[in-house]
């Protein structure tokens, strides 16, 4: 089949991306409509089971970096001393919240990847508690981000390894952009706008993980990386074309991770991995 | 592709690679030996021996070798409860030539004293790769319910087999044969379509010329 966002906005005209994304799943892969919402609603239990689990103040890694940072949030965002407010603040917060869950051992939905599973879920979970949208509509969202997924793999990467953080918090963005246009009642070709947003907005961010370990930056790039999903999704819900075509900015970020040198794809070599302060520790 | 390779899988963190393909690993050697582990050493090369404590790498071959799968929730204290079930582990560096550099050599005996040492890799997204046997060079992922069959490399080994998963109409997805040397120890790792019944997996282990037959299930 040919992976493209062009093709899928096409493939849902008049019944809408989730029930196209749907169809197709059913077609190449013999899984029937009944067994696709069940492992989704599987899914997103355990999103949102870890995303409990993260705010736990004692939870920390194995190697101590990480852990109890996203209470920290949480508590400031309710005080009312952050300056993003109350959406984005728990918004982030869950990111970081599931993150931290992943870098504990704790279980999680690799989304694209278990290094960016923060965002997508952060994403909907959020809007669900804003808008108060059913499991259903969470679902159909996770079906968008799913095939928006799809295509940045099958096009482009999702794996830092290959195409820096871009492909895994970028795609982790772009997909959460995507599903929170979907359950706003945004068209598809919004939908494939904020993907393209989403993606512009982190062109060519490395993977640089200290100690290369899925930790610093990893859990803070997972509490920008919603922020930037919902900039992206804002822009696109707004009726803002992206001024490129959103496949042809997928295969750039392709191109992107091609140009990245090792050091910036997970061999913990450079970036913030290469801090002085972090090779003494 | 589907939507649950981006949508999953569901599994313990931190890393699809160096948590969950590793814990597959452990439990595809766990599944190759066949019994209860008592004894392991494990060997880890390149990445894996850089990291697998800050990314429990270590917790999740034990926890594999437990036959955990890759969500399990005990694979955080697979350590501890290996010690309280009797496996022993021993986890080591090692330096391989032209490994994959998230590569693992498992080399486990069970309670019977069976022994088997498996060489693989995790090849992203939680993947793997089995490299080798007993020193048999093989590759093969296990992403589909596989056969492992061991048997002596000699004519018509290979069409016994086949004629026993053709009468039971099921298909082969994918085969590969490796052997040591002509007339030698050699390993076959047929994927299919359908899964086998014990009563068919025991005319396997029956046949002249194999001496060992494993059920690999999609794990």
């Amino acid at each position: 089949m040919e992976y493209s966002l062009s093709s899928l906005i096409d493939a849902a005209e008049g019944i809408g991306l989730a029930e196209a994304a749907r169809q197709n799943e059913m077609k190449y892969n013999e899984i029937s409509q009944a067994e696709i919402d069940e492992k989704m609603r599987e899914a997103l239990d355990v999103m949102r089971q870890s995303a409990q689990r993260g705010f736990d103040p004692k939870m920390h890694s194995m190697s101590g970096m990480t852990g109890g940072q996203a209470y920290k949030l949480q508590q400031a965002v309710q005080a009312g001393i952050t300056a993003g407010g109350g959406f984005l603040g728990r918004a982030s917060a869950r990111a970081l919240a599931i993150a931290e869950c992943n870098a504990a051992m704790g279980k999680i939905v690799a989304a694209p990847t278990a290094g960016a599973c923060g965002i997508l879920p952060a994403a909907l979970l959020t809007a669900q508690e804003e808008y108060g949208l059913s499991d259903e509509t969470l679902i159909d969202g996770l079906i968008v981000a799913g095939a928006v997924g799809e295509v940045i793999a099958a096009r482009a990467s999702i794996s830092g390894a290959q195409g820096g953080c871009q492909a895994e918090c970028g795609s982790a963005a772009a997909m959460a952009a995507a599903a929170l246009v979907y359950i706003r009642g945004g068209s598809a070709k919004q939908c494939a706008d904020a993907c393209a947003f989403a993606l512009m907005n982190v062109m060519g961010l490395v993977c640089d993980p200290v100690h290369g370990l899925v930790e610093v930056p990893c859990v803070y790039r997972n509490a920008s990386g919603v922020a930037g999903a919902l900039v992206a999704a804002d822009l696109a819900l707004a009726g803002i074309p992206s001024p490129l075509p959103p496949d042809e900015v997928i295969d750039a970020m392709k191109a992107v991770g091609e140009q990245l040198p090792p050091s910036l794809r997970e061999t913990g070599e450079g970036g913030c991995a290469s801090c002085p302060s972090c090779k003494r520790a | 592709m589907n939507l649950f390779d981006i949508i999953g899988p569901v599994m313990i963190g931190p890393s699809s690679s160096h948590t969950a393909g590793a814990a597959r690993i452990g439990r595809v050697a766990r599944q190759l030996l066949g019994e209860k582990p008592v004894k392991a050493l494990v060997s880890f090369h390149g990445s894996f021996e850089k990291t697998y404590q800050g990314h429990g790498t270590d917790r999740a071959v034990a926890g594999g070798l437990m036959d955990m799968s890759v969500d399990d929730e005990r694979l955080r204290r697979s350590l501890k409860l290996a010690g309280e079930e009797g496996l022993h582990i021993t986890f080591q560096p090692v330096h391989l030539r032209d490994a994959h550099p998230n590569t693992v050599v498992i080399d486990v005996t069970g309670e019977s004293g069976r022994r088997i040492v498996v060489q693989a890799a995790s090849i992203g997204g939680g993947r793997i790769r089995v490299q080798s046997i007993d020193g048999i060079e093989v590759g093969f992922s296990g992403d589909k319910t596989t056969l492992v069959i061991r048997h002596t490399d000699a004519p018509g080994a290979i069409a016994t087999v086949t004629q026993l998963l053709s009468n039971a109409r099921i298909n082969i997805a994918t085969m590969r044969v490796f052997r040591r040397e002509a007339g030698g120890q050699a390993i076959m790792a047929i994927a299919l379509d359908a899964m086998p019944d014990d009563k068919l997996l025991d005319s396997l282990k029956h046949l002249p010329n194999v001496t060992d037959v494993t059920l690999l299930k999609q794990i």
